[in-house]
């Protein structure tokens, strides 16, 4: 983005309301816990799953170098089945876009299924503005959207949520007196609340899983079957993707249909797979446009390390494996991509200014579990590493800029300088040595002050001893 | 063997019983150690926080100081994934050819504890003897960085009197980090606190693990919750004799 970047609330800020909140920890702790153990073993049953993985790594990888021609080859194709592509800057241009689009259907309704992008580029509110109400159709959207809350997992966007909770919510909001907490149930009520806003529809927004340049054809993957409603039933459908949806050749599917399942739902294949190319006379949509939104992925693109970041299929395996997603929820990160992947792409897209995003990359104690499930094999914790060294970089760049980042600065540089040469690292450990003498007891520190007190708070800190290991040694050879 | 000791900057400076014992170990098994005293830091703080060019000085320092050892081995996994992970792309950083190609030809000989013994020595029974109940938490750079497996869970099991108990969710991290720890205090202690539920469900009397990094965090939280479970390096366990 151009515009200089709002200010975003870190990780560290937001993170605490949530760490603090036992019920929201439950239920996503439990849901994260359930789909990892399941996507074990569905994993575990393939015997060429790394090969699978290898597969996948490498047609993502070969796209995103070739990604101007495979654009070209899928606006061609998808005029040529009768669809209108438009390119798009940024969040504003497509926005206008699509809002452009669905008021020249003078409606005041769009159904919508299954976008995170649209997510990214604010448009529910943006067709607000224009006086048309978007309806999220698949399930966990709709709650979230009747709750007014934000999603908090790419793929379950209610995870925060338990049972209980949707049922008041749905009592209330769906007008329904009476209403058990079984999620068939539960399943009913939005259905029927659904079904009649569908059959009206003249709109649909939909998002893409894959588009295939070779076709033209655009894929979305789901449980719930309303995808398949909103891309069939009204007359005009609007597709919008990130320019980094496009794979090259309809025969990649095959690699990505056995990745995708498995990784996000734990099931060996999705209940609904729908793929369409352009319009059919007489035939679902009449007039059929593909949105292709950039807004930042050029820029994640020009960066050799930061690239592979792009060939993420959305899957969120990442996230139920990842130990700070799992005690902070999503919304911790402030953004419509949570967790490791959120991690870092968030802060490519925003850019490097924006200091929510910028403290998105410390989120993690690179543990590497996120690496270990992706099945495009991004790895994640070299991505975050790097962008950690480029965020300092542009401290450094601009004078040291923020405050509270100094005296790590300092200390880094002066621990550098120290390390660089053994005496002037021995005369450090003394120092440090005879240093903590105020703060320590018997051996143990259980109070420091300032930035390390971050440390005792919760944790004691074991007192240097006093002889190093290098004294001892120096000792032991006379 | 002629083996060089890479005692790492957090051992040296807080744990130098961990060395120590490694001392004692590799001896008792007929090696001659020797420990380079020009060593400092291999720079993992500095590059995992995102300080790449402060790392750069670190890894001319640690090259010039190991460059002609037969084996180069350190009682911290971390500080080994660092070397052989990411020393090719500070390499790189410098843009500096004869680092990258002396850095390459370093990697192959640096090893972390446990998998030097296993795989390189193929000792699993070091002669131990360590009479307490012990369960031993996987660090995430043993596991997923360098791939230890279940090396230190054999040498474990061969060591007499002690009684190895499975730690549940073991391969969970335990929230440390490095700067991760202070950087988001909160969340590394909500982490902590499971592992420290799991640690004590096992009614083990020693967590041990093939970080001291991990082990001062896990053990600075059961001590301040006085559970009287101690964390000791797994070297101390295996350098143990009656
Ligand atoms: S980064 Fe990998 S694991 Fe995470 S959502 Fe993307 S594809 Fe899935």
């Amino acid at each position: 983005m151009s515009k200089k970047a709002e200010h975003t609330p870190t990780f560290e800020e937001s993170a605490k309301a949530y760490l603090d909140n036992t019920q929201l920890r439950r239920n996503i702790g439990h849901a994260t816990h359930t789909i990892r153990d399941k996507r074990e073993n569905v994993v575990d049953e393939m015997p060429d799953w790394e090969a699978l993985r290898e597969a996948g790594d490498a047609i993502k990888t070969h796209t995103m170098r070739h990604l101007d021609e495979y654009l070209l080859q899928l606006e061609e194709s998808v005029q040529e089945a009768g669809g209108q592509v438009h390119w798009a800057r940024d969040a504003e241009e497509a926005n206008q876009i699509i809002t452009g689009l669905v008021k020249g259907k003078k409606v005041n309704e769009a159904v919508k299924v299954k976008s995170i992008t649209t997510d990214e580029i604010g448009l529910n509110k943006a067709l607000a503005e224009e006086g048309i109400q978007a309806l999220e159709t698949d399930l966990a959207e709709l709650i979230v959207q009747l709750a007014g809350d934000e999603p908090s997992h790419i793929l379950v966007p209610a995870i925060h949520k338990n049972r209980a909770e949707i049922r008041e919510l749905f009592k209330e909001k769906l007008n329904k007196d009476e209403l058990s907490d079984r999620p068939e149930d539960l399943a009913e009520a939005a259905r029927l609340y659904l079904r009649k806003k569908f059959l009206n529809a003249k709109v649909g927004i939909s998002g893409a899983n894959f588009a295939v340049a070779e076709t033209g054809t655009v894929a979305v993957v789901e449980s719930e079957g309303n995808g398949r409603m909103c891309t069939t039933l009204p007359d005009t459908l609007i597709t919008v993707m990130g320019i980094e949806k496009v794979i090259p050749r309809w025969r990649d599917f095959e690699v990505f249909m056995q990745l995708l399942p498995r990784s996000s739902t734990a099931e060996r294949m999705n209940p609904y797979n729908s793929f369409w190319t352009g319009v059919t006379e007489g035939d679902g949509p009449q007039e059929f446009h593909v949105v292709l939104l950039d807004n930042g992925r050029t820029k994640v693109l020009a960066d050799e390390m930061g690239r592979q970041t792009l060939n993420c299929i959305r899957c969120s395996a990442c996230l139920n494996v990842c130990p700070v997603y799992e005690r902070t929820g999503g919304h911790a990160y402030n953004s419509v991509y949570p967790g490791p992947i959120g991690a870092i792409l968030t802060p490519q897209l925003k850019g490097l200014d924006d200091e929510g995003a910028a403290s998105l990359p410390y989120a993690s104690t690179l543990c590497g579990a996120c690496y270990e499930v992706c099945p495009v094999k991004i790895n994640i914790p070299d991505v975050l590493v790097h962008l950690r060294g480029k965020i300092v970089d542009e401290q450094k760049r601009n004078g040291g800029l923020k405050s509270k980042f100094e005296p790590e600065h300092i200390g880094m540089k002066l621990l550098s300088r120290a390390f660089a040469n053994s005496k002037r690292y021995e005369r450090a450990q003394k120092v440090a040595r005879s240093g903590q003498k105020l703060f320590a007891d018997e051996g143990v520190i259980s109070k420091l002050p300032g930035y390390l007190s971050k440390w005792t708070n919760t944790r004691d800190l074991k007192a240097i001893p006093d002889q190093t290991f290098r004294e001892w040694w120096r000792q032991r050879d006379e | 063997m002629q083996i060089s000791l890479f005692i790492t900057c957090f051992n040296d400076t807080l744990f130098p019983e961990t060395g120590r014992a490694m001392v004692q170990l590799l001896e008792r098994l007929g090696h001659t150690v020797t420990f380079p005293m020009e060593q400092t830091c291999c720079g993992q703080m500095h590059y995992n926080t995102g300080y790449q060019e402060e790392t750069i000085p670190l890894v001319r320092k640690f090259v010039d100081v190991f460059e002609g050892a037969e084996a180069i081995v350190a009682p911290s996994a971390s500080c080994v994934g660092m070397v052989k992970e990411f020393y090719p792309k500070v390499a790189d950083r410098a843009d500096d050819k004869v680092l990258a190609g002396k850095v390459d030809k370093m990697i192959p000989r640096v090893f972390e504890l446990s998998q030097f013994l296993v795989e390189e020595l193929g000792v699993e029974d070091v002669g131990a003897y360590y009479p307490h109940r012990v369960t031993y938490h996987p660090t995430c750079h043993s596991l997923r960085m360098l791939d230890v497996g279940d090396a230190p869970v054999r040498l474990l099991r061969n060591v007499r009197g002690l009684e190895l108990i499975e730690l549940p969710d073991s391969e969970q991290c335990c929230g440390f980090g490095g700067t991760f720890a202070v950087k988001n205090a909160e969340t590394s202690t909500a982490m902590l606190g499971d592992k420290m539920c799991n640690i004590k469900s096992t009614g083990a009397e020693v967590c041990t693990a093939a970080d001291n990094s991990c082990l001062m965090h896990i053990g600075g939280g059961l001590q301040r919750q006085s559970s009287g479970v101690e964390t000791v390096h797994l070297a101390e366990i295996l350098a143990s004799t009656e």
